[in-house]
């Protein structure tokens, strides 16, 4: 059910599923789009990983096809810190929002169960950042978080920040803009979760002489577990390569750079595209390892 | 079930924090106009009555209205194919689809980009509208996917057994069953297909070539000065979203309490 929370079916009627050709007629289209706009790029990145200057056509951004495995050893001894950094940022973006979100959730899908009408309105407010522009919100939390801003005023009228601080450009508000961001995405798969939980589930464990502490534990807790990992994966992926957040422009300053910002640099300011894209690729690697253990732990059924 | 007011406070705190930009975004709508829209001047309606003062602005809305339009129009009929297949028929290869379906919702956007602009710049494509028209239906189509697919599950085939007893032809079962039977999953996918188009910034950066798309627009005058008719754009696409999905709510909501009382 990865990624299923977006959709609000609840209800499933057990279809008898039939072979027939009408089946490729309506796959074939999609299937086709999807691998020339999704798996030929991906072709295309490792064979541009693998260029090399064109030795006849000095101009900047010009490269012969060759098979230079000598850029992924470049790009890993040159950026490795800067990868590094982003896993790290990343990691504790998810594991922040985790925290945040699963009380959020709990409370819209189990205390507001009751109130249907409060629990629509909440859903709503949960989703309203997906439909007001992700950049506008960014800068607004830089402005709130400027130098002259709110938040530093009143930190340090307490005394908390000295006179010269700055939050701006630091490691803190970079995964702090991570953390807002990918907030909606944690809460909903944990919220399509525990929204289905059986409450006499929970009553069954008081009446077994459970505390309210490890009925949570060993009930409520391993029946939501498909929404934590949905949710996980929903934040842990996007905000790895996520580069608006940690952009000098944005929330971040040169010592805050993620590989997606170095991606960026080196496709767009110094046309370096191998190096790009040998970056994309070990990016795409490093990823899909904890996705493919994801997928050996759950049934690939159960993906979407 | 014992009222649990502590998660109840904490819950309405970080609500209020997913709402904190948003409200400043659209309190920055009407600032009195100036050079830039940092500082706080005073309430003024000026930015939404001149909303079309600045050409860049608008031109850049219209693109990514535009390439969002025809973005989720070519996913949802791409998408609602596919959804269609996946769960009334069998076929080979069913899980190879939905690796691949799951694909692109499990790739970084930054390497889905770069990779289509080295796809492109390896093709000779130029790049421009189109591009960006083609990069945003393959992000879309998963989406639409889970979103139609829990639809077509709920669909009880029943339905259509009986239009096809009463004679209906093929196209007719599909006019007036189906269709108007799925449009309500059709319709959330293509509001989710055209939230994720109209804001995507990454990919589109490296499939853009020149042209401005509304989100490629605030990060290219953000190293200046964001003219104050961008948040009056960006707060009316809001408040527009925001009618629609209560709308929605509203209306699933009147049609489960008239499925009660039939039931």
């Amino acid at each position: 059910m990865a990624f299923g929370a977006f959709s609000g079916e609840t209800v499933v009627i057990e279809q008898p599923r039939r072979r027939s050709r009408a089946a490729l007629w309506l796959l074939l289209p999609g299937v086709v789009y999807l691998a020339a706009t999704y798996l030929a790029p991906l072709v295309s990145l490792v064979v541009t990983s693998l260029k090399t200057p064109d030795l006849t056509n000095f101009d900047i951004g010009r490269y012969q096809y060759a098979f230079e495995i000598g850029n992924y050893g470049h790009v890993i001894a040159t950026y490795w810190p800067i990868i590094l950094r982003s896993f790290g940022y990343s990691a504790l973006a998810t594991i922040f929002a985790l925290l945040i979100s699963y009380p959020l959730a709990y409370f819209i899908g189990v205390t507001l169960r009751t109130y249907p009408l409060w629990q629509a309105l909440a859903l709503i407010l949960v989703i309203a950042p997906f439909f007001m522009s992700f950049l506008l919100r960014t800068l607004a939390w830089k402005a709130i978080f400027a130098d002259e801003g709110p938040v530093i005023h009143f930190l340090q009228s307490l005394n908390i920040l000295p006179a010269n601080a700055h939050l701006n450009g630091t490691p803190f508000m970079v995964i702090f803009g991570l953390t807002y961001n990918f907030i909606p995405f944690m809460a909903l798969p944990i919220y399509t979760s525990l929204e289905r939980l059986d409450l006499r589930l929970l009553e069954a464990g008081s009446d077994l002489y459970a505390n309210p502490g490890s009925t949570f534990l060993r009930v409520t807790v391993p029946l939501s577990l498909p929404g934590v990992v949905s949710g996980t994966l929903l934040t842990f992926i996007p905000a790895t390569g996520d580069y608006v957040n940690a952009s000098p422009q944005f929330l971040g300053s040169t010592q805050t750079a993620m590989v997606g910002n170095v991606i960026s640099d080196t496709y767009f300011n110094l046309q370096d595209y191998p190096s790009a894209a040998a970056l994309s690729i070990i990016l795409m690697v490093l990823i899909l390892i904890p996705v493919a253990i994801y997928l050996s732990v759950t049934k690939t059924e159960d993906l979407l | 079930m014992r009222r649990n007011w502590g998660v109840g406070i904490y819950s309405v705190l970080i609500l209020a924090l997913l709402l904190i930009p948003i409200g400043y975004t659209i309190v920055f709508s009407f600032n009195i106009p100036a050079r830039t829209n940092v500082t706080w001047r005073g309430f003024s309606f000026d930015n939404w009555i001149n909303i079309f003062a600045d050409p860049r602005v608008v031109a850049a809305f219209v693109t990514s209205i535009g390439v969002g339009l025809l973005a989720t129009l070519a996913a949802a009929a791409l998408g609602t194919a596919i959804s269609i297949a996946l769960v009334r028929f069998r076929f080979r290869f069913r899980t190879a689809l939905t690796v691949l379906l799951f694909l692109p919702m499990a790739t970084p956007e930054v390497v889905i980009g770069s990779g289509l602009g080295s796809q492109f710049l390896n093709l000779g494509v130029d790049k421009g509208l189109g591009t960006i028209i083609v990069a945003h239906i393959m992000f879309c189509i998963s989406f639409v996917v889970i979103t139609v697919r829990a639809r077509v599950s709920s669909l009880d085939p029943a339905i259509e057994e009986a239009g096809r007893d009463l004679y209906a032809s093929p196209a007719q079962v599909w006019w007036r069953i189906t269709f108007p039977l799925l449009l309500p999953g059709i319709v959330a996918a293509a509001l989710l297909s055209f939230a994720l188009s109209f804001d995507d910034f990454i990919i589109t950066a490296f499939v853009r070539g020149t042209t401005e798309t509304f989100p490629t627009y605030i990060y290219t005058a953000a190293v200046r000065a964001i003219p104050a008719q961008a948040n009056v754009f960006a707060s009316v696409i809001f408040l527009l979203a925001i009618v629609l999905v209560v709308a929605q709510q509203l209306s699933a909501a009147a049609r489960r309490r008239q499925l009660a009382r039939e039931g």
